[in-house]
């Protein structure tokens, strides 16, 4: 049986900036899907056949999870925050970041009190910078960004244990996905760089990404 | 590198809120009542609030794997025969005329994948319906699409908590994230906010039969 996130792999970050084959992708979506019917999302177990989940680092189980999201979505709220800042865009296109900065800031305020529902300690504000040389640069960047986002909420959802977190988590996923498609047209790329099968990324893959921009 | 002026800054997708039509019976008033608050938790409260609503819809539906790919091949079906037809009946040209082919080959692809995967889990592929979309030109065509596309995320996202198999999860989610995509392309066609709202609300089964109930021939 494969394993969701066996399709990501350590390829998935240049494969979600490129522009996918459609046949590879049907291809391992019906190998995702496999004959195994019988593995259920119980509560309780991790996802992970060693037992350890992927974001034990950030917490146990679902949050783990959402500190994960919520490490990631503070690092795009003040990339975004950055970005109106720095004095590179206006009109139509500063309206579309202050738009998504607010959205990446909701996602903050929910992710946080999820976490606190569930009785666990919100992730601390990573301390971050950007390097915001140009308009092209920065939009290569916030494309980059939102695309990963997308892909990381996607490597998760099948670990999460709650119906609950799962339906809150995919109702921001799918946002991420709108973000990271608006900025791939601005950018003049393909809005489904993975082609018909959006590609996961996994938790290793995304820190490694983020990493460079986070501060102390 | 210039993007077409966003017109308005709706909380919620009018759209989607327009979704209930006649509300006939207790089942669909519940139905409302959960529509409309799942967008007004989603679009201002947070996530997590839209827990609760979730759950209700949980409750309402039920129905194994293969039920919930058989309802996302329906609307799969709707999708790719809307954007089929569309090649010729959208009038579209250019940057946009590459779109509708795309999309076209996007859903085309969906409904292989959801048929394959329902035959690998021992199902059957529900039947292709027929459709007719009543809509003329560029505009109209557009129009249809963002609806159709935003109710696509939206059932997606309220079905899949309910599937039990963790690959089938996965590749629901690899779906729902390219039909975001092609709601955002579709509605800057429209001069419309890509995002409208910092979170998807979720759609039930019932909800989401009764949006498409129009284009069924």
């Amino acid at each position: 049986m494969a394993d969701i996130k066996q399709l990501a792999g350590p390829q998935s970050r240049r494969k979600f900036l490129a522009v996918g084959g459609g046949s590879t992708a049907l291809a391992a979506f019906l190998a995702a899907c496999g004959s195994d019917s019988s593995s259920t999302t119980t509560t309780g177990t991790t996802s992970m056949s060693g037992g350890k989940s992927e974001t034990a680092e950030f917490g146990k189980g679902d949050v783990g999870i959402l500190n994960y999201a919520l490490t990631l979505e503070y690092l795009e709220t003040a990339f975004y925050a950055e970005v109106v800042k720095s004095g590179l865009f206006k009109g139509a296109d500063l309206a579309t970041i202050r738009k998504f900065g607010s959205e990446e800031a909701e996602h903050v305020q929910a992710l946080t009190q999820a976490v606190k529902s569930l009785g666990g300690k919100p992730a601390p504000e990573p301390k971050a910078e950007f390097p915001l040389k140009d308009a092209k640069s920065v939009l290569e960047l916030a494309g980059t960004v939102e695309n990963l986002g997308a892909a990381a909420y996607l490597g998760q959802a099948p670990n999460i244990e709650s119906s609950e977190v799962l339906a809150s988590a995919l109702a921001i996923h799918s946002v991420e996905g709108r973000h990271a498609a608006a900025l791939n047209t601005l950018l003049g790329e393909s809005i489904t760089p993975d082609g018909a099968f959006a590609v996961p990324a996994d938790v290793a893959t995304v820190l490694k990404s983020v990493e460079p921009f986070i501060v102390g | 590198m210039s993007t077409k002026p966003m017109t308005n800054e709706q909380l919620t997708n009018p759209e989607l809120a327009a979704v209930h039509v006649d509300d006939d019976s207790a089942d669909l008033s519940r139905s409302d009542v959960l529509l409309k608050g799942a967008l007004a938790a989603g679009a201002v409260y947070g996530t997590l609030a839209v827990g609760p609503f979730v759950r209700k819809a949980l409750a309402m539906s039920g129905g194994s794997d293969v039920d919930i790919l058989n309802f996302a091949l329906t609307l799969e079906y709707l999708e790719s025969t809307f954007y089929a037809e569309a090649k010729s009946r959208a009038k579209a040209s250019g940057e946009l005329k590459s779109l509708v082919d795309m999309l076209a080959k996007d859903e085309q692809q969906h409904v292989e994948a959801l048929e394959g995967t329902i035959k690998k889990l021992g199902g059957k592929p529900v039947a292709k319906p027929k459709f007719d979309f009543p809509y003329s030109g560029t505009s109209g065509f557009l129009k249809l699409a963002q609806t159709f596309e935003d109710t696509g995320v939206s059932a997606y996202n309220g079905a899949a908590p309910m599937i039990k198999s963790k690959e089938v999860l996965g590749a629901a989610g690899s779906i729902v994230q390219v039909e975001a995509r092609h709601a955002a392309a579709i509605r800057l066609q429209n001069s419309e906010e890509p995002a409208p709202a910092a979170f998807d609300p979720p759609l039930d089964e019932k909800q989401v039969l009764k949006a498409v109930e129009p284009f069924l021939a």
